[in-house]
């Protein structure tokens, strides 16, 4: 295989990615026991290092070193491959979300996303269907009540409200013209609003912005739509048969898939990588103007450390908002969830879509 | 080196007589349904295969509608398993063999 | 380059098959569906249609797979004592069958096509543009009945799988009964 500078380019993407991504656990970790913590008026774990910032590993060594339980009448294939499936489904789909504009680095051109394709956006929600494969599995092959429950009910909540979020996305897409992110997020840069907003989605669409929150709640089974993992009713679900490095997977796959919706719904409706104002190839440039790291880095990795760091932000106040909401509503009943999502969010979905379409033919987003 | 296309509509062939296999000689509904799937799966990738060798978008524009048209047929041969069960509490096809019961 | 991946996902797409078709567990039998329809959707990319790898890969195995996975678990179906038939003479029919069919269309297709070659790709065969326009000029009549159709399958579906009134078998007399 020749390693041409665009492989070495996506490769290299693809590792700060897989840093990026794989970090939000344990960040996640820590942030879901103080934040709410702060909330409810109580100071949540503050003994291990500063700030309780070792929690994280304290939570991973525990997960490690938990016995190994295998349930008797466990199909052993399907038991050991459903955490896996979760956990790989949610990590394939961060390669269509860009990072910044086109940057020149070494010489080479190209631009700052790993999949650069046309049909971008069908790859990604593609590849996010897969992921209710890991709750099937696991409710499945548990051998135990409980978990297919949690199992039938997480597959059916999942499917149903992938049609919503799928339609919010379409309509997200519909001012930019294109399945390809980059076009989306140049789009939002290229104009403005009102003389000073600048032209995010979440403006010119804030109900299709509303149902892909709502939405994105629902596919990764957090609060107020986590029936599926329901403590008080169910145990723990489709996980309740897992422990030690099995329910890391599980969870470490929950929090990834968070991680990238958070990082989709910055990208379509916040703008991305852009911070409005900030021209990126001047953030480059100021980075490389800087006096020790300046000179190693350049303008073109400046610039995408930029962009990387703008979403990196926008996702992660995304991800705290996960966590609020996580701790102040109620959950919702199977049935309330159910006709939430077939009557409620996809008319609405429906709706938006209809009206940003027109509201595109005639000119004005 | 490109692949030569002849190839792509063997494996095509070859993946059709398995599902075939499957449908014949299975016992449980469900598997032959999913042979069903299989067989249809194989006559999408013989369409692209020939939108290709053609240039013609009209392969995959066949392929587009043969896979929403699978859909609805999953969705009504499943609703039927679930009435049928209900009644026999059985889907080896081995015993579905009357017409009136 | 090519060949190895073609190799490996032609592999995948046979491998699983046969896994499908000769394993007693209708689940695993699913999940290799899975994997035969995702090895299938990657050689549409190398066909170059991205297009409709990503719709195989989402409609197909995120949903309709979905579905008869549900269905699975839902009617509690057991792993069957043996995949196939008892019956020997089906058994080899079938085989034969195949085997002959799989002959015949595989000595067709390259006396047709085995000195055809296609040009390199440089962009998708088909772009997503013209698909868009064809669907919704060329293809309008097929796209609104599809719409037709699936609004009757949704229909048929849930009417048929719900619960009837009076269909279950008659219940045995109670004790001390004369009827």
């Amino acid at each position: 295989m020749i390693l041409t500078p665009t492989i070495l380019a996506a490769l290299a993407m693809i590792g700060l990615w897989l840093v990026a991504v794989i970090s939000v656990a344990p960040v996640m970790l820590w942030l879901e026991r103080r934040a709410p913590a702060f909330m409810q008026d109580r100071l949540g774990p503050n003994r291990l290092g500063p700030l309780g910032l070792f929690q994280a590993i304290a939570d991973v060594l525990k997960f490690i070193f938990k016995e190994d339980v295998n349930p008797a009448g466990a199909d052993r294939l399907l038991y050991l491959l459903a955490p896996t499936v979760g956990f790989v489904a949610s990590l394939l789909t961060y390669v269509v979300i860009p990072f910044g504009p086109e940057v020149t680095i070494a010489g080479h051109t190209f631009p700052l996303v790993v999949i650069d394709s046309d049909a971008g956006m069908l790859l990604f929600l593609a590849l996010a269907s897969l992921g209710v494969y890991g709750l099937v599995l696991a409710g499945y092959s548990s051998d135990n009540k409980w978990s297919l429950m949690g199992g039938i009910r997480a597959s059916a909540q999942m499917v149903s409200y992938e049609l919503a979020l799928t339609i919010a996305v379409v309509a997200a897409l519909v001012p930019s013209g294109s399945l390809n992110l980059s076009r989306v997020v140049d789009h939002q840069i290229a104009s403005q609003l009102l003389g000073f907003l600048p032209a995010w989605n979440v403006f010119t669409q804030p109900l299709g912005f509303l149902v892909f929150l709502v939405a994105a709640f629902a596919e990764t089974n957090r609060l107020p739509f986590d029936l599926p993992e329901a403590e008080s009713e169910l145990v723990a679900g489709y996980h309740t048969e897992y422990g030690g490095l099995r329910l890391a997977l599980f969870y470490m796959g929950e929090y990834q898939s968070m991680a990238i919706l958070s990082a989709l719904g910055a990208t379509l409706f916040f703008g991305g990588w852009s911070i409005p104002g900030v021209d990126a190839a001047a953030a480059g440039a100021w980075i490389a103007a800087l006096p020790v790291v300046g000179p190693i880095l350049g303008p073109g990795l400046g610039t995408a450390l930029f962009g990387f760091s703008v979403l990196l932000v926008k996702t992660y106040i995304a991800l705290f908002i996960f966590i609020w909401v996580r701790w102040t509503f109620p959950r919702f009943r199977y049935d309330q969830l159910m006709r939430l999502g077939w009557k409620v969010l996809l008319p609405l979905a429906l709706l938006n879509f209809v009206a940003v379409a027109a509201l595109a033919v005639a000119g004005k987003i | 080196m490109t692949i030569p296309i002849v190839w792509y509509l063997v494996l095509a062939a070859v993946l059709f007589c398995i599902g075939t296999f499957g449908a014949l000689t299975r016992r449980s509904g469900i598997a032959i349904f999913l042979s069903i799937e299989l067989m249809l799966n194989a006559a999408n990738l013989t369409l692209v295969a020939y939108s290709r060798i053609h240039g013609d978008s009209a392969g995959q524009m066949f392929v587009f509608f043969a896979l929403a048209v699978a859909a609805a047929e999953a969705a009504v041969g499943l609703g039927l398993f679930i009435s049928i069960f209900r009644l026999r509490h059985t889907i080896d096809v081995n015993r579905l063999n009357q017409l009136r019961w | 380059m090519l060949l190895i991946v073609f190799s490996l996902l032609a592999g995948a797409a046979v491998g699983s098959a046969i896994v499908v078709v000769l394993h007693r567990n209708p689940v695993v039998s699913t999940m290799s569906l899975v994997v035969t329809l995702v090895a299938t959707a990657g050689l549409f990319v190398m066909l170059g249609s991205p297009f409709l790898a990503a719709l195989q890969i989402l409609l197909y195995t995120g949903a309709i797979l979905v579905l008869f996975l549900f269905v699975i678990m839902l009617l509690n179906v057991r792993r069957e004592r043996t995949a196939v038939t008892h019956a020997s003479g089906m058994l080899v029919g079938a085989g034969v069958c195949a085997v002959v069919f799989a002959g015949a269309v595989v000595r067709l297709f390259w006396a047709a096509y085995s000195e055809t070659t296609v040009a390199p790709l440089q962009a998708d065969s088909v772009s997503l543009i013209v698909v868009a326009r064809e669907l919704f000029s060329t293809y309008l009549l097929p796209f609104e009945m599809i719409g037709l159709l699936l609004l009757v399958a949704v229909v048929a579906a849930s009417w048929v799988a719900q619960k009837g009134e009076a269909v279950e078998s008659p219940k045995p007399p109670a004790h001390g009964d004369p009827r």
